[in-house]
């Protein structure tokens, strides 16, 4: 099978639900832009190509997730976003701007937290508060920081520092140090990979009902399809590495503000669930055919035997 | 957050975990469960101390030679306690002497007066001569109140200048290592520019440092006059032998904590843009201290170890010293007082020790270390 399963034959009976919009030409100006954008890692024989021919719009006042598989080089799609890491070809513009580095303007929420331990839930907050708006008086940036405490919850645990907080705890500090920065684009890193399934629940909505209320322009990475569906305008599939690319996205049309409960109810949404789903695996098996193929190592067969039933039971007979 | 957590929290910064099962037991836990802590950390120890002490009889009564013998638990014990009693009574001696110096200060200065009121009223020749006796007195009395006791340094004040010895030494090492091993945690190019030294040094004993501490420091004081030095020679020796060998623990791990930051502690610095200073102040630095005081306990615990032997060979006052003295003399008492030296200062490095694990715990916040 040389043909993947493309979300246009798939979707054909939901289009319009779902449709491939990287064609759309009525898009809102895009805040982010990457054009062919390549990453690899070491040099000559070991060379270990991550992500290759990237490209990407990433509008102003959109959530857009990236779906994919663990090791497809999501994180380093994130950290060329953030400007913490340089493409090796391409370019990564912000308005118009090339980004040749780190900066405020591109909040970016770590995986796994990255709180400084022997800060405070303020004094983490503060840290990026007290930079970022330097210019500001003391008073001014204090109550700027309590006010980010309190819209992740987290006003009866300011003086606690990392260690005395929960998984959830802790990802909703760094949420909060992060959109205390103002950052034009928001880049969330699995921000919930780490926590078990009920706080990631729990998290889902949080989040979202922070974008609801502030309409950042947002770019989550993850790998959970329901989490994407649900959060975001558009999803964009990272097809699994090396030379990992983007898909094609899908758009989700489902009104805000959408309710999980009520979702997976919802036709659209299972559908769409479906849609990705299929077209995830459907790339992954692609991938690992082609690697299959191009390896040169003998192909081992494997002799056709199936387990015989040694239970008990049916010795008993004897 | 209440008692019970407060304490439990200081046992596991205090590095004090003896104290743990009565904190829990205070707070009414479950007896049985506590009397295994503290058997573990009171009944056991208790246990092999004893067992220890009666080894060491026994062995007192074994190891005979013709002129000594090794002190059994009870002259040592009775040493000990001879060598507090003689510092109090020398302390007390000292004071007598002083408050009789005093006394004579004031009755000299009294006679002054008396002689100086009479020299107003007298004229010419007398005068003269009145205030001269005056004066006399008045350098005398002077004198006086400025006696300073010459008594022979006491088994404490051996201690504690055995301790200010150490802690300046320490203090010099640490100023040292702590920036040179930030520079080569941050520059693996500096690093490897000093690797050679750290290496070839690191291992080198205090008594092969100490000749040549010793040269320095006497080059250093040529010429200057004994009255306006801050220092004694013997006592910046030894300070600089504990040193230059107390140095290398603190800068290695320095080198290894500033190194190993956690890269998204890096990251989150460069998404806020922070200057070199502010990334060395407010992530580099808190980041790398609990490591940095893992190097520092190391360090004062060699300090410890090297004093002892830089004392003796100094001579600079202090527990070496007092050992060595001790050993030449050779008094029925001789052997008695080094082995009560020997639990003193295994004792007092013990307290260092718990001081800088402290010290370590108060600053690796959820990631303290067990007291080992």
């Amino acid at each position: 099978m040389n043909a993947i399963i493309s979300p246009t034959t798939t979707m054909s009976r939901t289009d319009a639900e779902a449709r491939v919009i990287h064609t759309e030409s009525s898009a809102p100006k895009p805040m982010m832009t990457l054009r062919n954008v390549s990453k690899g890692y070491g040099s000559g024989a070991t060379r270990n190509e991550v992500l290759k021919g990237i490209n990407m719009n990433l509008r102003d006042g959109e959530f857009l997730a990236v779906v994919g598989f663990s090791g497809s080089g999501k994180t380093t799609l994130t950290q060329l976003l953030a400007g913490l890491i340089r493409p090796d070809s391409g370019e990564i513009t912000m308005n118009e701007e090339v980004v040749t580095g780190p900066s405020p303007d591109r909040g970016l929420v770590f995986q796994n937290y990255s709180l400084l331990p022997w800060l405070t839930v303020r004094g983490n907050i503060a840290l990026s508060v007290d930079r970022v708006f330097r210019h500001w008086s003391r008073a001014q940036r204090h109550e700027h920081v309590d006010k980010f405490i309190e819209m992740v919850g987290l006003t009866h645990a300011v003086h606690r520092r990392p260690h005395e907080l929960s998984g959830g705890m802790r990802q909703r500090v760094s949420l909060a140090r992060t959109l205390a920065m103002k950052p034009k684009v928001l880049l969330l890193d699995e921000p919930l990979s780490a926590l078990d399934a009920l706080t990631r629940s729990v998290m889902q909505d949080e989040i979202l009902k922070i974008w609801e209320e502030e309409r950042q322009t947002c770019l989550m990475i993850t790998n959970d399809v329901d989490e994407a569906i649900l959060v975001a305008d558009r999803i964009v599939p990272l097809n699994p590495g090396p030379s990992a690319n983007l898909g094609p996205a899908f758009t989700v049309e489902l009104d805000r503000p959408r309710n999980k409960t009520e979702l997976n109810h919802n036709e659209r949404f299972k559908q769409l669930r479906n849609a990705v789903t299929n077209y995830l695996v459907a790339v992954r098996q692609k991938s690992r055919r082609d690697e299959a193929a191009q390896s040169t190592q003998v192909r081992i067969d494997r002799p056709n035997i199936s387990p015989k039933d040694l239970s008990l039971s049916g010795r008993t007979q004897l | 957050m209440n008692f019970r957590s407060k304490a439990l929290k200081f046992c596991n910064i205090a590095g004090l975990p003896v104290l743990e099962p009565f904190v829990r037991l205070a707070a009414g836990e479950d007896p049985k469960e506590q009397m295994a802590g503290i058997a573990k950390f009171l009944l056991l120890p208790i246990f092999t101390v004893c067992i220890f002490i009666g080894l060491w009889s026994m062995a007192a009564r074994t190891v005979v030679t013709g002129s000594a013998q090794l002190p059994g638990p009870k002259a040592t014990f009775d040493a000990g306690v001879e060598l507090f009693q003689m510092h109090f009574a020398q302390k007390e001696a000292d004071l007598a002497m002083r408050q009789k110096k005093l006394g004579s200060a004031i009755q000299a200065m009294a006679k002054a007066r008396v002689l100086e009121q009479a020299a107003t009223n007298a004229s010419g020749n007398k005068k003269t001569e009145l205030l001269v006796t005056a004066m006399a007195y008045k350098q005398e009395a002077v004198r006086a109140a400025n006696f300073v006791p010459s008594s022979a340094p006491t088994f404490v004040d051996q201690i504690i200048t055995s301790l200010k010895t150490v802690f300046f030494g320490f203090a010099i090492a640490t100023l040292i290592a702590v920036p040179l091993g930030v520079l080569c945690g941050m520059s693996p190019w500096f690093n490897a520019a000093l690797t050679p030294f750290i290496q070839v040094f690191k291992p080198v004993s205090p008594l092969a440092w100490l000749p040549l501490a010793g040269l320095i420091i006497i080059w250093a004081y040529t010429g200057s006059d004994p009255a306006t030095n801050w220092f004694e020679k013997a006592f910046l020796i030894s300070a600089v032998t504990v040193s230059l060998c107390s140095l290398w623990p603190t800068l290695v791990n320095t080198t290894l904590g500033v190194a190993s930051v956690d890269k998204d502690y890096m990251n989150v610095a460069k998404v806020l843009k922070l200057s070199w200073s502010q990334q060395l102040f407010k992530i580099i630095l808190p980041a790398s201290l609990p490591l940095m005081f893992a190097g520092l306990r190391i360090s004062l615990g060699v300090g410890w170890m090297v004093l002892i032997a830089a004392d003796m060979l100094a001579q600079n006052p202090g527990l070496g010293k007092f050992v060595w003295d001790e050993f030449q003399n050779g008094s029925s008492q001789t052997f008695a007082r080094i082995a009560f030296s020997v639990i003193i200062i295994g004792l007092i490095g013990l307290l260092l020790d718990r001081i800088m694990i402290c010290l370590r715990n108060l600053v690796s916040f959820g990631n303290p270390s067990p007291a080992g």
